[in-house]
């Protein structure tokens, strides 16, 4: 079959500037992207350059952007792209990073980030004379995460780093999770290890409080780590381990608070309950959208008023509330 | 065609045009709801960070509420259907977790068995209803319209939960339904990104710059306006682009429409029927653009 290409170029000697080219190859049926390209660069152009190793998407050098989202080349077959997405395939290299040459990436972002979250074990207290034993839960629990290629897909087209560069990011996340969510790593509460992680997480800027929980890292993902689902795993134990201070970790409670009392979301006192009433300079700046709201007709205030009725079975959401709270409580202890 | 209707909290909070636009719009189109008056807020994701069994719990007293009407479930916000979807894929597959959450539901005599439809008006206008039952109410073309589609993060994603494999064409619906309608869509990457809003609480900035960078992007390519079925895009991309504009330093100005208020225009209902008023950024651009071809 023919497989056409409209690959991103970019030549670092060159004008500076990046274009595309197209190229059409003769490829099996099952032919992936990345044999396509290796195609390219074998027979028909030798100065495209790309990242590629184990070709059986385990090594995750090849990823890269196919039609506009983060994938692994040597896993994505033309067919099934070309079924769905139409005839051309457009490739271009992994977003959110500089690029080197054409497909190649340079990297040091997504490392530097894994780097900043202490991606080792911390355990404290005296070594077992044999292995550690892990619960096959926990490790069930971990073998989502454990599955990271560390191919840089997620960080790629992670949402929040698209408009800040400081957002520690999914793949980094969730190898910190993988790390502060075992049970290996120091639990002593004296020792302050497993606190000390996620208080660094949730403080940091760019921490775990920063993802919008856009589950574009759970889509991309080839190696079904899902991220997102990770980062939310840290959001609950910082939670639990008492690191509570943050804007983040509030507005979740205020959020819960609010359905408690009204059995639905209570918009007007949402932002004042999570970023705390004394908080005069952050809501000081919420006055002007406040107003616009109110010119609007928009602004749910009747919502915070004391005469605003809850929902009618009020009662029942109420004891489910208290209800799974309790059980939370007793099987935490 | 009739369905227990879950209105969402913000449609009955920051965004009351959404709720009486989706009023008049399923009337005129046949859609009889039922609405779900005693349901609960289904946590938008938030409550599940913190507590996933309790927005478990709720969702399923949601659920069976629906199941005690005998009807499928809809609702107008992406946020809230992604969150139903998951709780329900979930409770779905794990017989034992169900039994849990479903004694917590007893005492009211409400129970949750495996089953439920739960969809988005945007579904339910492509898959039940029909683009082109649809195209045959259309009393007012939208034609000469170019309206950028606004999906919402939810109603995507994750795909493996949303129906995606039976339904592989439901991140196309919104282009669409703006071709049934008589308007162009227009094609921007940012349609299927996020608005950002998640984290206006917490990262401000970013928050404002995902939703500006987006408005822009699509006013870059001609968009005369945006649509969206989920009201917590619409209140990052709407209420909030006045200073989404000021963070990323650049004039925008689009208006942004729910989906049944451009549904509503196009099969012939009065734009004050829509509340097309209470929006921030003023829709009368739409309006003049919309109503100049019929002279109305």
């Amino acid at each position: 079959m023919q497989v056409n290409l409209k690959v991103r170029r970019f030549d670092p000697a060159g004008d500076g500037d990046a274009r595309y080219q197209s190229y059409s190859v003769d490829m099996p049926e099952n032919a992936t992207v990345l044999d396509a390209l290796i195609q390219v660069r074998e027979y028909v152009d030798g100065s495209l350059s790309l990242r590629c190793s184990c070709r059986s998407a385990i090594c995750g050098s090849c990823a890269m952007r196919v039609n506009h989202r983060a994938r692994l080349a040597c896993k994505t077959k033309v067919t099934e792209v070309a079924e769905r997405e139409g005839d051309e395939i457009v490739v271009e290299p992994m977003g959110n990073m500089p690029v080197i040459k054409d497909l190649v990436t340079d990297m040091e972002v997504h490392w530097s980030k894994v780097r900043q979250i202490t991606p080792w074990l911390q355990p404290t207290g005296p070594e077992p004379e044999r292995e550690y034993l892990v619960s096959n839960e926990a490790m069930l629990d971990l073998s989502h995460t454990m599955n990271c290629i560390m191919c840089g897909a997620c960080v790629s087209d992670c949402t929040v780093l698209e408009v800040d560069t400081k957002f520690i990011g999914p793949a980094a996340l969730a190898k910190a999770y993988r790390f502060g969510g075992d049970p290996r790593e120091s639990r002593d509460p004296a020792a302050h290890v497993q606190k000390d992680r996620l208080q660094y997480l949730s403080d940091v800027p760019g921490g775990i409080w920063d993802c919008t929980r856009c589950n574009m890292c759970v889509e991309v993902c080839p190696k079904d780590v899902r991220p997102m689902d990770r980062i939310m795993q840290l959001r609950e134990m910082a939670g639990e381990a008492g690191v509570k201070g943050s804007i983040g970790y509030r507005h979740g409670g205020a959020f819960a608070n609010s359905v408690r009392r009204l059995g639905r979301l209570d918009e007007a006192r949402l932002l004042p309950d999570s970023v705390g009433f004394w908080n005069v300079p952050r809501l000081l700046s919420e006055v002007p959208g406040a107003l616009r709201l109110l010119r609007a007709g928009k602004l749910p205030w009747s919502h915070a008023m004391p005469w605003h009725k809850p929902i009618p079975g009020i009662k029942h959401v109420r004891r489910i509330v208290d209800q799974v709270r309790k059980e939370r409580k007793a099987s935490s202890s | 065609m009739k369905y227990a209707f879950w209105p969402g909290c913000v449609s009955k909070g920051a965004c009351p045009e959404l709720y009486q636009s989706m009023i008049k719009t399923s009337a005129k189109l046949g859609i009889e709801l039922e609405e779900l008056y005693d349901g609960n807020c289904t946590g938008a994701g938030v409550i599940s960070e913190h507590e996933p069994e309790l927005a478990d719990a709720l969702n399923a007293r949601n659920f069976a509420l629906a199941q005690k009407m005998g009807l499928s479930l809809i609702n107008i916000c992406s946020t809230c259907q992604g969150v139903q979807s998951l709780v329900q894929e979930k409770l779905d597959r794990d017989e034992a977790h169900r039994a849990k959450i479903n004694a917590q539901l007893a005492e009211e005599g409400l129970e949750y068995t495996p089953g439920l439809v739960i969809k988005n008006f945007l579904w339910v206008l492509a898959e039940d209803f029909g683009l082109d039952k649809l195209r045959q109410q259309v009393v007012r073309p939208l034609t000469g319209l170019r309206c950028g589609p606004f999906y919402g993060c939810y109603i995507l994603r994750p795909s493996r939960i949303l129906g995606m494999a039976e339904h592989p064409e439901r991140d196309h619906y919104l282009e669409q339904i703006i071709e049934a309608v008589g308007a162009e869509p227009v094609d921007y990457e940012g349609k299927n990104k996020c608005c950002g809003f998640p984290i206006l609480t917490n990262n401000r900035t970013n928050s404002l710059k995902q939703a500006g960078g987006h408005i822009a992007e699509a006013k870059d390519e001609g968009a005369d306006c945006l649509v969206t079925p989920c009201p917590l895009c619409h209140l990052n991309l709407d209420a909030q682009q006045p200073s989404a504009a000021q963070v990323i330093e650049r004039e925008l100005g689009v208006p942004i429409l729910h989906l049944p208020q451009l549904i509503g225009l196009a099969i012939g209902i009065e734009p004050a029927e829509l509340r097309m008023d209470r929006h921030v950024v003023g829709t009368q651009k739409v309006l003049d653009k919309v109503l100049a071809k019929v002279g109305a």
